[in-house]
């Protein structure tokens, strides 16, 4: 009996030691993990003509799939279409009302593909950390660490990683890579920026695009939005763009200004820094058995136990 | 103390109509299981690359973790507060956890794509994602649970196969660190199944997507814990024609009401705070969903408990305790699938045969399991009733 008092008092006094070693420290304040001198690239809405090379040239640097209708074919333009586990970027077709000189409805164009976010929901909320936002900027998929839970389809609020359902042992989550390769040689280029006939696509530091962004906009107010779309949004993304009309009507939509991960994050570290509320819960539970119920500690036989005692 | 009699096996007829039910549910379910792991998750399920999430995570998973709470919570009243009045009803609900959790995981190595790779957040830590906290957690509580289940099997078989006499020996000492790690890791997973979601600010519904959620589905979990356990000893000792156990589920049912008081009083005080009560009266979907779940799986049930006369009855505590279940079952799905949506997304979500196939497989299975493991061990201690008539 006394051994297993003894027994309970060093468990106990070992998760109260645990808990003086972390005094003050338990309270995380949560920072911004955004790399400093990200890449990233500006799409200039009010360019792009839609001519879909970038899809042509994204589906050959990332050796995809044939797709159904080749990549001159306009009549994809018909319907809103999402990136997916085929096609890591996608050109829509809007028609938002406006007119050219000879009184023809105006399209716009808009190219869909990852954000490459400064602070990525889908990276924090990967269970093993497959996917991960890099220091060039690139958010990137490792096969192997991915199990396949898809909680980073959840998390990303541009619905973004794309699976590949009909795969039954090893499906993949299929994105955008920001052509991880070829921006980590020196001087190389996305597929999609590189054949952009337009230039619509400019790649560069995400802090040089955001000037050029802005100076862009500021240049020709009449016909740009005042507004550089990921430059706030979810806390900022390494794709920018600007457009000549509202994002609203682009299905760019609004997106909080907070990094996505910053709530959970919090909650997780201020719950489990050192295990510090784990650790005191056991303590008090501990202290309540101790009190209220300590035969189940000591071993001593309580009047309900009797019968079962060996002895 | 215990006037109760031991828990003992239960001599009732195995092969009935309804364990045949369960059977053809299970086989059912293998099929569908063999087309997934030959089509894909596309063959069976309607999950899409805007519906990451269904019935599976929803139900299985989701809704599976908190009605298995009625393992630490009877636990917690019996083992740590030293009511030893409960002690009938907690070898049932540590079977129940038991199995709950397993299905869990079974249910979790379908729906992922790698089933292989399961074992890979042992390795890779991501201490940043909620999913890994949670699953970290369910696997060691897990463990727990069978741990806590050794003394049961061993009472049985502890002469026959000496390691199960000899584990029950050294746990004989220990089991109280179990018993207090089940109720801290309970606590963990969860409030972190309700964190979970709101890494999705932008598609979860204003209704349900708060920063308390990790609070309030702590709160559901305890204050469905004996709701529980009342609505599945009722069943079982129905089905198995034994004594009606009232004398302890009455009072078992007393507590919850203070229990499901505190969850009502947080869940409302969050949607004035947050004054969301705006979108009750738009009609969608979502709205009626809500209000369905919040009244007639909180707030009549709650009052119905405050009524002696219900918690004295049979049967009407039994279709309290059933609403209350419901209600926290409807809230996990409607916070994993109810309240889910993307702009994105070009058509709605409804679970496929197949996905519904494995999910009723999967229930009937612990079913199946709870019903096997009566039989043979030691987990019931009402006595079967005199067959008259
Ligand atoms: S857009 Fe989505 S997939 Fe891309 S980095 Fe952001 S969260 Fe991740
Ligand atoms: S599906 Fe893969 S990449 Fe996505 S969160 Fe799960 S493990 Fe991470
Ligand atoms: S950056 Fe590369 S992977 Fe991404 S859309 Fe452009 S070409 Fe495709």
């Amino acid at each position: 009996m006394e051994l297993s008092r003894r027994g309970f008092f060093k468990v106990m006094g070992a998760s109260g030691a645990a808990l003086a070693a972390t005094p003050g420290k338990a309270k995380a304040t949560w920072k911004s993990k955004a790399p400093p001198d990200a890449y990233g690239c500006l799409v200039d809405l009010g360019r792009c003509i839609g001519c879909r090379k970038c899809e042509l040239a994204c589906n050959k640097v990332n050796g995809l799939p044939e797709p159904e209708k080749p990549f001159d074919d306009v009549t994809v333009f018909n319907q809103r279409r999402r990136p997916d586990d085929k096609a890591f970027t996608v050109v829509n077709r809007y028609y938002t009302g406006r007119t050219d000189e000879r009184n023809q409805p105006k399209p716009t164009f808009v190219k869909v593909q990852c954000m490459h976010c400064q602070d990525p929901a889908c990276a924090s909320a990967c269970i093993t950390g497959a996917l991960h936002k890099n220091e060039n900027g690139a958010v990137t998929w490792n096969p192997a660490k991915c199990i396949g839970c898809r909680y980073c389809m959840v998390a990303c609020p541009f619905q973004i990683p794309a699976y590949e359902y009909s795969n039954p042992i090893t499906p993949r989550v299929r994105k955008c890579t920001f052509c991880f390769d070829r921006i980590s040689e020196e001087g190389g280029t996305p597929g999609c920026a590189a054949i952009c006939p337009v230039e619509a696509i400019t790649f560069g530091r995400r802090s040089e695009l955001l000037k050029l962004a802005h100076q862009r906009i500021k240049r020709d107010p009449v016909n740009y939005v005042q507004h550089v779309y990921g430059e706030k949004e979810v806390g900022g993304t390494s794709w920018l763009y600007i457009s000549q009309v509202p994002f609203e009507k682009i299905d760019s939509y609004n997106m909080p200004t907070r990094q996505i991960p910053k709530l959970t994050e919090t909650i997780q570290h201020t719950i489990f820094s050192y295990l510090w509320a784990p650790i005191t819960l056991f303590g008090i539970l501990g202290g309540a058995m101790w009190t209220l119920n300590r035969q189940q500690i000591t071993g001593k036989s309580g009047p309900g136990k009797e019968k079962e005692d060996r002895s | 103390m215990s006037e109760h009699a031991r828990p003992a096996p239960v001599a009732a007829p195995f092969w009935t109509p309804g364990v045949l039910v369960l059977l053809f549910l299970m086989i059912n379910a293998g099929f569908f299981i063999v087309a997934r792991y030959i089509g894909g998750l596309a063959a069976v399920t309607h999950l899409s690359q805007t519906r990451p999430w269904g019935l599976w995570i929803g139900i299985d998973v989701a809704t599976g973790v908190a009605l298995a709470a009625g393992g630490f919570t009877t636990a917690a009243l019996a083992h740590i507060f030293g009511r030893h009045h409960y002690e009938a009803v907690t070898r049932p609900a540590l079977l129940t956890a038991m199995l709950g959790y397993t299905f869990v995981a079974i249910g979790l190595v379908i729906d992922i794509g790698r089933s292989w790779a399961i074992w890979k957040p042992l390795v890779f830590w991501q201490p940043n994602s909620v999913l890994f906290e949670v699953a970290m957690c369910v696997v060691i509580y897990l463990h727990v649970l069978y741990i806590e289940f050794i003394p049961v099997v061993a009472e049985r078989f502890g002469d026959r196969i000496r390691i199960l006499a000899v584990l029950n020996r050294i746990l004989d000492k220990t089991m109280w660190i179990f018993i207090i790690a089940g109720v801290v890791l309970s606590c963990m997973h969860q409030s972190g199944l309700g964190s979970l979601m709101l890494i999705a600010p932008t598609k979860v519904h204003p209704l349900w997507y708060t920063p308390l959620l990790p609070l309030l589905f702590l709160l559901s979990a305890i204050a469905v814990g004996y709701p529980m356990v009342i609505f599945e000893t009722t069943i079982a000792t129905a089905s198995l024609k034994l004594e009606d156990e009232m004398e302890v589920l009455s009072p078992l049912s007393r507590i919850t009401i203070g229990l499901l008081g505190i969850y009502l009083a947080l869940k409302i005080g969050d949607m004035v705070v947050r004054g969301t009560y705006v979108y009750l009266a738009d009609g969608s979907s979502e709205s009626i969903s809500f209000l369905v779940e919040i009244i007639f799986g909180v707030i009549v049930p709650w009052i119905l408990l405050m009524c002696p006369a219900v918690r004295r009855s049979r049967r009407w505590l039994f279709i309290t305790c059933a609403m209350i279940v419901g209600g926290v079952a409807l809230n996990r799905i409607n916070v994993f699938l109810v309240a889910f949506n993307t702009p994105y997304a070009e058509q709605s979500y409804f679970p496929s045969i197949g996905e519904i196939s494995i999910t009723a497989g999967l229930i009937a299975g612990i079913i199946f399991m709870y019903r096997i493991a009566v039989t043979y061990l030691p987990v019931i201690s009402a006595r079967r009733r005199e067959v008259t008539s």
